[in-house]
Order: structure tokens, then sequence, then C-alpha cells
């Protein structure tokens, strides 16, 4: 094994240490004294040893084979991989916020309580909701809590028995069935119509007695705005469900329409999508909880209230469907949050969803020619292209992402939605300039040329990589999820 | 204007003309008129990178944070010492302004870290399998619930220690609820799970038992013991643990637990103000393929080079969707970063160093409050880092005179345990000096 692909354990050596500690000023008490035999470690863990250079080395190198916004062009479609403002990790670290204890009384913690407080405020006039919970740790844990809510209305309206369906999209993300799963639910899918929008058609002959709800993002996983959105929202409303709206994909209607104004009962935003907080390399991510008035005495505990000039958290809310999470969300990405509104305010906000979706129009007209474009219309921050043409040229849309890889440019999302053959999904986000996109759609059409010229080109890609080809197949039929002293 | 767009007015016009329209408004004119907004958002106007500095210090400041006062406040976030790299580490923008690892080959380093991390958790826990995380301890323990009644089908009912940490019970609850799960509490005996009544619950109907150790008070359970009734009843015996006291004290996968989970906020991560943390997650082998969550296996590439993907991907839900074993997508990996970078700083001796440390001023602590006549040791078992004592003295004028002295005091127990109305919970780190103890015992001993 060469030395730069070692793991920390395999650069372990007995007696080495990588941090200092306090001097034990209780040398003479014993720990075998205070803790009974039985409970104690009969066994070292096999943590590794190693100096405090060595380890900085080591995760610096693995930083290096490691890519972000920071490196370059992110089009992740549905992920929203707009660059993440640095002031915003200054202010997320000032000890004022980050060496404060959840337990603490909340008079010690009165800017806390008001930042939670006034981004609470902003949210609800951003997606002309009721009240939020700031509580959920993602966009998923906000579905649950949504969920649950949506549960919770049914049993005290006495119709929880009947009522145990909920509609999903087939071009819905995955977390939208399971999250109905969870809570019981049984999942009932509408199929898109030739346009990419849900079929009303169909939408009407799944709708009835047992209809809880619909789960929908507007604009849709496809990008295309859900035209008929008022036309849903009665056909579900009249069959006395709810709509709960998926946030994902809420940053090219910012300052331009609400959910709340669009009928939506309950909904979650991702703030580490929309609200610029970074993604962390698969989380912390934020996934605030909205309701409608009515729906607001459902909420996670605690809420936030203002009396008079203090901050105060309210727990006596006895219809709550209770915590998801412990204490109140991932904090540090509230702050973070918060602090990109300060930045944005009303016109930052609308203009940052007017450039996410001219800059995926751009994208879109500019790759049309070369891919096709299942729903050639408008679009709003997404798009999603069929690889299919390449594909019978033999370069799978797999292969254009790893070919993508040697240009040094993040993938779009594959294979997503389901709906379309091929996905290939784009989303540019507002933060990237002309020259970034115009380099994008150079290299997306040198792939396409190459696939009818040189399809091993793709078909071998990534050739520049730290590692090539990586074997999934082979890692998920014998698994090897933890490394072993004896290897 | 906040300057994160790039775009001049003329790139704008430029783009509009290649798409062939004249203004952005037609971009938006598939969305119904009655909706559209007529008038701007009621937000604040753009504020300048120094202004938001401004602003952001300004609230941060209303606080009163843990750099000004000794804390002695614990129940479930710690002021453990958090090495200087640590945050060095998870600030490089690599780690934490990427996504999800999707695409392998240039995602090699969170990949590896992340079976680090894998590693190391199974290590602790004493299980063989570990996923990449989850929201937090509580969410944890709650997931674990769930996955309990996948492995048994058909059992409905979830039965929880009163011993385990409040937050997470409630959050144990609204999960069960919402699943229609049945959730039984087991009684306090002495601050630690009631044995026969443990014993009495847990039947056939049982889908899983989960134990806190060390639990709420800092006690020990014998998880051993414990395990006896679960095991005979054929339930799934999960176990809460602090992960710190896992460089010191057995890992819960010897002692009968099939899931460990935990809230890992100790290694590494500032307390603030509750999140963001991790959960962590392990299962005995058997189990891997109903683990909730990512998980990062090793592989190869052609060339047979060493790598690492994200695997077992059927169980998720992009692929499984309505079948998945459950909904999480976003994870809390930079947290589990901290994790790892932290626990390769201490090393296997560093860990049970902080965890002997932290148990030896607890119990140093205990020993001179225990003399003072106003308070005495709530219960009796052996304990940890932490400890619940009862006084005569009221609470509240105690507690508000050790903010007057720059001290935090302990957790008030009364709010979770009604029947404990005299008892604090007090938690100690190994960054507490003898001498600040002292002073906490001297300033207990002076509150009227
Ligand atoms: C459309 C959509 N819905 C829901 C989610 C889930 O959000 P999270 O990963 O924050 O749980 C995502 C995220 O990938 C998404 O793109």
């Amino acid at each position: 094994m060469s030395k730069e692909n070692q793991l920390i354990f395999e650069k372990s050596r007995e007696g080495k240490k990588g941090c200092s500690l306090p001097e034990d000023e209780l040398s003479t008490m014993e720990i075998e004294t205070l803790i009974p035999e039985k409970h104690l470690r009969q066994k070292e863990p096999e943590l590794p040893e190693v100096s405090e250079v060595e380890v900085v080395r080591h995760f610096t190198a693995l930083s290096h084979k490691n890519y972000g916004v920071d490196s370059g062009f992110y089009p992740l479609g549905s992920c929203t991989m707009k660059y993440n403002p640095k002031v915003n990790e200054d202010a997320a670290q000032y000890s004022g916020f980050s060496e404060t204890h959840p337990h603490q009384p909340q008079k010690m913690v009165q800017g806390n309580l008001k930042l939670l407080y006034e981004l609470e405020q902003k949210l609800v006039e951003i997606t002309g909701m009721g009240r939020f919970s700031l509580q959920p740790a993602a966009g998923a844990q906000g579905e649950l809590a949504g969920l649950m809510i949506i549960k919770k209305d049914l049993k005290n309206r006495g119709v929880s028995d009947q009522k145990t369906e909920i509609i999903v999209p087939d071009s819905a993300h995955g977390t939208n069935p399971a999250s109905a799963t969870m809570v019981g639910f049984e999942v009932r899918e509408v199929e898109s119509n030739e346009r990419g929008l849900v079929d009303i058609g169909q939408l009407k002959e799944l709708v009835g007695e047992k209809t809880a709800g619909i789960m929908l993002t507007n604009p849709n996983t496809l990008g295309l705005f859900e035209e008929d959105i008022l036309k849903i929202a009665e056909i579900i409303h009249q069959a006395g469900g709810l709509l709960y709206y998926d946030g994902a994909n809420l940053n090219p209607i910012m300052g331009k329409v609400r959910p709340g104004d669009m009928g939506f009962d309950i909904i979650h935003l991702n703030l580490h999508k929309t609200f610029s907080t970074p993604h962390g390399g698969g989380g912390p991510g934020s996934g605030p909880v909205g309701v409608t008035e009515e729906l607001a005495r459902y909420l996670p505990l605690p809420l936030v209230e203002k009396n008079e000039q203090r901050y105060v958290l309210d727990n006596d809310r006895p219809d709550s469907i209770g915590k998801v999470r412990s204490f109140y969300g991932n904090f540090g990405i509230l702050i973070r949050a918060y602090s990109y509104l300060l930045a944005a305010g009303a016109e930052g906000l609308e203009q940052a969803a007017e450039d996410a979706v001219l800059n995926a129009n751009y994208l879109k007209e500019k790759l049309k020619t070369e891919y096709d474009l299942p729903f050639d219309r408008i679009c709003k921050h997404e798009f999603v292209l069929s690889g299919s043409r390449q594909k019978e040229q033999g370069v799978s849309t797999a292969d254009i992402a790893k070919r993508l890889l040697d240009f040094h440019i993040h993938p779009p999302t594959m294979y997503f939605p389901l709906i379309v053959d091929e996905a290939i999904m784009v989303e540019p986000t507002e933060t990237e300039s002309k020259e970034t996109l115009d380099h994008f759609v150079e290299v997306m059409n040198q792939i396409s040329r190459e696939a009818q010229t040189n399809p091993q080109k793709a078909q071998n890609a990534p050739h520049n990589m730290v590692v090539g080809r990586l074997d999934e197949t082979e890692a998920a039929r014998s698994p090897k999820l933890r490394w072993h002293p004896e290897q | 204007m906040m300057p994160y767009l790039p775009h001049t007015e003329q790139d704008r016009n430029d783009i509009l003309a290649e798409i062939g329209i004249n203004s952005v408004s037609e971009l938006y004119s598939d969305i119904p008129e009655e909706i559209l907004l007529e008038d701007k958002l009621k937000l604040n106007d753009s504020l300048s990178e120094l202004d938001i500095k401004k602003k952001m210090k300004e609230l941060s400041d209303q606080n009163h944070d843990l750099t000004e006062y000794i804390s002695f406040l614990g129940a479930g976030v710690y002021d453990h010492y958090i090495p200087s790299v640590v945050n060095h580490i998870i600030s490089r923008s690599e780690f934490y302004t990427a996504y999800t690892p999707y695409q392998a080959e240039i995602s090699q380093g969170y990949l590896q870290a992340i079976f680090e991390f894998q590693t190391m958790i199974s290590e602790l826990t004493g299980l063989q399998v570990a996923n990449a995380s989850v929201y937090d301890g509580a969410s944890a323990a709650a997931e674990a619930a769930l996955m309990s009644t996948s492995i048994n089908r058909n059992r409905k009912q979830i039965v929880v220690s009163r011993s385990v940490n409040p937050e997470s019970r409630k959050v144990i609850k609204t999960y069960c609820q919402a699943a229609d799960l049945e959730l039984v509490e087991v009684p306090l005996c002495d601050g630690k799970t009631n044995k026969q009544e443990l014993a009495d619950v847990v039947d056939e109907g049982t889908a899983g038992v989960i134990i806190q150790n060390p639990n709420f008070f800092g006690l020990l359970e014998d998880l051993s013991e414990l395990s006896r009734p679960i095991k005979k009843a054929g339930a799934v015996f999960i176990t809460a643990a602090d992960p710190v006291a896992l460089g010191l004290l057995e890992a819960p996968g010897n002692l009968g637990a099939d899931i460990v989970v935990g809230e890992g906020q100790s290694l590494g991560n500032p307390q603030n103000f509750g999140g963001p943390h991790f959960g962590f997650f392990a299962v005995a082998e058997q189990y891997m393929r109903r683990l909730p969550g990512r998980v990062i296996g090793e592989t190869e590439d052609k060339s047979g080079n060493r790598g690492f993907v994200m695997t077992l991907q059927t169980r998720e839900q992009h692929i499984r969707r309505a079948r998945a074993t459950s909904n999480i997508c976003s994870n809390q990996a930079l947290n589990a970063l901290a994790a790892t970078v932290y626990l390769s700083l201490l090393g296997k001796k560093g860990l049970q160093t902080v965890a002997e440390l932290s148990t030896k001023k607890a119990h140093y602590t205990a020993q001179k409050i225990e003399k003072l006549t106003d308070f005495k040791m709530t219960f009796s078992g052996p304990f940890f880092k932490e400890f619940a004592v009862s006084t005569k003295k009221d609470k509240t004028e105690l507690n508000d005179y050790l903010h007057e002295n720059n001290y935090l005091g302990g957790f008030d127990l009364q709010k979770e345990y009604p029947e404990l109305q005299n008892s604090i919970l007090l938690a100690v780190t190994e960054k507490r000096t003898i001498e600040e103890i002292e002073k906490l015992v001297s300033l207990l001993e002076a509150v009227k």
C-alpha cells in the first residue's frame, strides 16, 4: 500500500499522541476504587496513535482528495450548491454563540432566542406560512415532522383511520415517499404528464376518501413550475387532504411567489440549499418546518415567543407533535442562514432567484442541441437532460459524469428524477459567472462529440483522479465497512 | 447588494438575448398571475459585510457564553476540551463546501475519513458495523427503536428506561407515536433502571429496549444483567452511550447490546446551543442491511488501488423510496469528521485519559459536596462524570448565586423528574481544575 493511501490507523505507532491534556491533579485517586471492575474496558479500543503534525498532514491530504463549491463548479441538481459566504462561517464561530449550552437559563441566552425568533419571522415572510419550527435537522426530518403534523390533524378531526394515503408524484425525491412510510401512510404515486407536470386527470382518479394529502415540490424536480397548482390545491382540499411543500426547490421563486399563497398547508425548507449554509460534505443541514396559522398548534416543541422585551421558550403547547430532535435544531446552521438573510435582504433574495433561473435557462438552451431535452420549456432553477443519445453511442450517463471529473467539474445529479431515461439534472445556481457556465457548455459538448468519435474516453474515465473508476458492485457484494488491525 | 452574485447587468442582458427573450419576467410567465407577488418581501435592506459582523456580534454579545463562566452543566451536552487542530481541519473548504459523496472518485478524502470514523465507532462500541452518522443522539435512539421493529416484525412495543436522557425520550416518543408503536417506560430504582420492572414488562410483544449507560444521572447501569430478560424475550437490546465514557468503560457490544447509539458532541464538537452535533449508530453485523443512513465501504479501481464508496445503498430512500430503512438523506458528516480528527489526536490513551480525568474530578467534586451540611448524593451507585445531589437550599437562589460568581451550576432535575424536586445534576469534565471545583464547593456552601 503506497504511503499516501494509508488509513490513519496504518500510520499509528505505539506511544505517539496528537494532543496534550491537563495534568492529573488527582493522581492519588485510583479509577478502580471509583468504578467497579466489571464496568471497565477489558481491551483498549484500536484508536490510532499519531502525532499532531501527522494528524494535520493526514487530514490535509484527504482534503486535497475532495472537492467542494470553493473548488469549482458543482451543478448538482436538486442540491442547490450555491456559494457559502465566509462571513457566515465567522459569525457562527463567535463564542457568544458557539459556547452556549442548550440548558442555560433563558435569561443568559437572549441573543440566541432573538436570532431564532427573527429567523422564524423572516421565513414566514418569505414563504407566506403562519409559523415555523426551526428544529428539524435536515429536509427529510422536516418532511417527517410535517407528516406527523398531518397525521395529528387527521386524528383530531377524527378521520385518521380513513385517511391513510399520501400522494407523491413519480418525479418526487426519495425522501418524500420514505418519510410518508415512516409515519404509517400508504404512498400512492401520481404520474407526470407529457409536459412534465402532475397529471391532473390521474390525480382526480387517485384522490378520494383515503387521501390524507399530497407532497409536492414546486418547481418540481424537473425544474418546471406546476402551473396547475391552484387546481391541485382545490382537488386535495376538497377531499379533506392537506398540501405538503418540499422546499428543496424554493430558490428560484423567492420574492416571486410563495408556497403559502399557492395553497400549501405545510412546508419544509432546506437552509443548506436555499439559504447558502454549507453542505458540510453531507451535512449538517437544517430543515425548518412551517405551517399555516391553523396548524401551528401541532409544531414541534418548543417555539420562541416574545414577551415585551424578553424572548422565551414556549413548551406549553399541548397539541404539539412533540420533539423530533433534541433542543432547538442545528443552531449553528440557523446562525449562518440568518446572516445570509442580512446580506441578501428582500432585493438580494429576488435577484438570487432571478439569476438562478437565468443561469439554468441559459445552460438549457446551450446544451439542448447536443443532448436530448425531454421537456423543452422555460425552466426554473434546474433542468433535466437525457443522455440517451450518448447512451446509444455507448456512453452512459455515468460515463459522462466520470468524464466531467477529468475537467475538474463536479457532475450534475445523475439518474434522478427517475422518470427521465439517463437523467442529467443540472442546477447551476445564481452564484456562477457566465464564464463558468460557458466553460461547462464547452466541456459537455466536447464529451458528447467524443461519444461519437472516441467513446472509450468516457467509458474509461476518470483519467486523472487519485483513483480510477471504483467498483461499487463489489463493494456492496462483500461489504468492507471498517478497517481491521490484521489487514 | 450582496456580493455573491457575479453577473453584471451586461451579463444578464447577454444571457436574456441568448435565451431569446426580452425580460426576466418572461421566465416567470408560467406562474398563475393571481399568486405572483405584487409587493417586495418585507425584509431588511441588504447589509454590508461589516454591518453583518456588527449585527451578529451584537446578537452574540446578548448571550452569556461559557468563555465567561465555569461550567458544571452537562445533561447530554458537555464542556470537553477541543484541540485547535479540529476546527482547522473542518474549516478546510474542500470538506465543508462539499456535499454527500455521490461521485466517489472526486470525494475520496471525505469517504476515507468517514470510513475511518466508522472504524472508530465500531471500536468504541464493540459492534462490527457503524454508519456515517445520523442527526443527533436523540434521533439515533428513535431510529434504533424503529429498526428494532423491522428486525422483530409484528412486534409493536418499545420499552425505554426512565434513566434515558429526557430529550431522547421525547424524540423517541414522537417517532413511536408516528409509527403507531406502543411506548412503555420502565421506572427508576435508586436512579437506575428498575430491573424487576424491566423483566416484568418485556415480553414477546417487545421489539426493542433502550437503556442508556452511563445513564442520564451519570450512574452506571448493569448492562449484562439487564440484557438477560431482553434476550429471553427476543427483543433487540439498544444502548445509548457517551462516547467519551467508552474510552474507559466496557464496550456495550461486549455486554449484549445489538445496537449502540449515542450523542457524539463530546468528541470535538462545540456545545453550539444544542447543535449541530451528531448521532452515531452501530449494529451487529447481521443487521447491517437494516441500517438507516449512509454507509461507506472499501473497494478498488481496475488497477487495484484502494478506494472508498457509499455502499449498501439499496437500503436508502433514493433507491428504495417508500420501502427504505429510513428517510434520512443529509446527515451530520462535518460533525462526524470533527470526531474523527478528535479521536485521531487523542488516540486510545488520550480518550482514556479524558474519561479518567473526568471521572476522578467528578468524584472529587462529589466527595467535597457531600461533606456540606445541606447537600447529599441523590443516588448511591457508581457513576462516571456526572452525578445528582439534593439540597435543602433553594435551587433558584443557588443557581443565581453561582451565576453572579461566574459559575454555571447543574441541571435542575425537577424539570424532567417531578419526584426529584431538590436535585441538581452536575457534570465535571477534564477541563475543570481542582481550584475551580473548590470554588464551586465554597459557593455552594456560602449560598443562603
Ligand atoms: C427535492 C428534495 N427533497 C428533499 C430532500 C431531502 O433533504 P435533506 O437531504 O436535507 O434531508 C432533497 C435533498 O437532497 C431534495 O433534493
